[in-house]
């Protein structure tokens, strides 16, 4: 079996760089940082290239690669990147939905035929504006859960934050998430 | 009865970790009587499906 040409290996790494980035620049929201992990993925996989015998298995090799830099720049900017503020607007807009003895305040209504949505391009649009505007802490946490899919028990290690906060901020997120997606694609009615 | 603000955290805890037998237990009556925790509990399962099938995922 040949392996990969250097033609081969180029076209390959030309083809998936978009989708490197946009995936990188989603999770780091950063266009500096993304870049800057996406340049250090490329420079591994044409070390290591010369392993591969198809573009496929490549490719997959390659993003593996990039979402261990990911990891790497999310424990990083963990240490310094906090959003206090929008934190605590997260919250209360998490206290707000339900009322005094914590139960909805309005209750969420059904999707219909959410599975639909994930065919039409402006649906991600809107998904993407919802992640990114969750606060910097709960968004790191849901993604290295649900885009890296690490447990919990490695995200806690990798930002050093207890069990509990972990499952916090992702409740958060899902919450904060559900509300956006509610309300900017599946047309619930703003309180 | 538990409260819908807590049958959320177990939700979403229950896509991270095994629920307790008895959070479980508490999780199944509650959701049996609240419309809008079974709405929750389908779009909690439906973010983590999106993802998945993100556009930008390898």
């Amino acid at each position: 079996m040949s392996t990969l040409s250097p033609e081969e290996i180029q076209s390959s790494l030309a083809e998936i760089r978009p989708r490197l980035l946009g995936f990188a620049r989603l999770q780091l929201r950063s266009a500096a940082a993304a870049e800057d992990a996406v340049q250090d993925a490329l420079l591994a996989a044409m070390e290591g290239a010369a392993r591969f015998s198809g573009a496929s298995s490549f490719q997959t090799w390659v993003f593996s690669i990039l979402k261990n830099k990911i990891i790497d720049e999310l424990r990083r900017s963990s240490r310094t990147q906090t959003d206090v503020d929008a934190e605590v607007a997260l919250d209360e807009a998490v206290s707000d939905l339900f009322d005094e003895r914590d139960h909805w305040s309005e209750m969420p209504a059904a999707w219909g035929d959410p599975q639909a949505s994930l065919e039409q391009k402006r649906f991600w649009e809107v998904m993407d504006v919802c992640l990114t505007n969750l606060p910097a802490s709960p968004a790191r946490v849901f993604m290295m859960r649900e885009f890296l899919g690490l447990e919990t028990a490695e995200i806690c290690k990798e930002l050093t934050i207890s069990t509990s906060n972990c499952w916090v901020l992702l409740h958060r997120a899902r919450i904060g998430l559900r509300e956006c997606l509610g309300l900017r694609w599946f047309g619930e009615l703003a309180k | 009865m538990i409260s819908c603000k807590h049958a959320t955290e177990l939700m979403s805890q229950g896509l991270d970790r095994q629920l307790s037998l008895g959070e479980r237990l508490r999780l199944r009556l509650h959701l049996f009587i609240c419309i809008g925790c079974r709405n929750t509990l389908k779009h909690f399962r439906f973010l983590r499906e999106a993802i998945r099938k993100h556009p930008w995922q390898g």
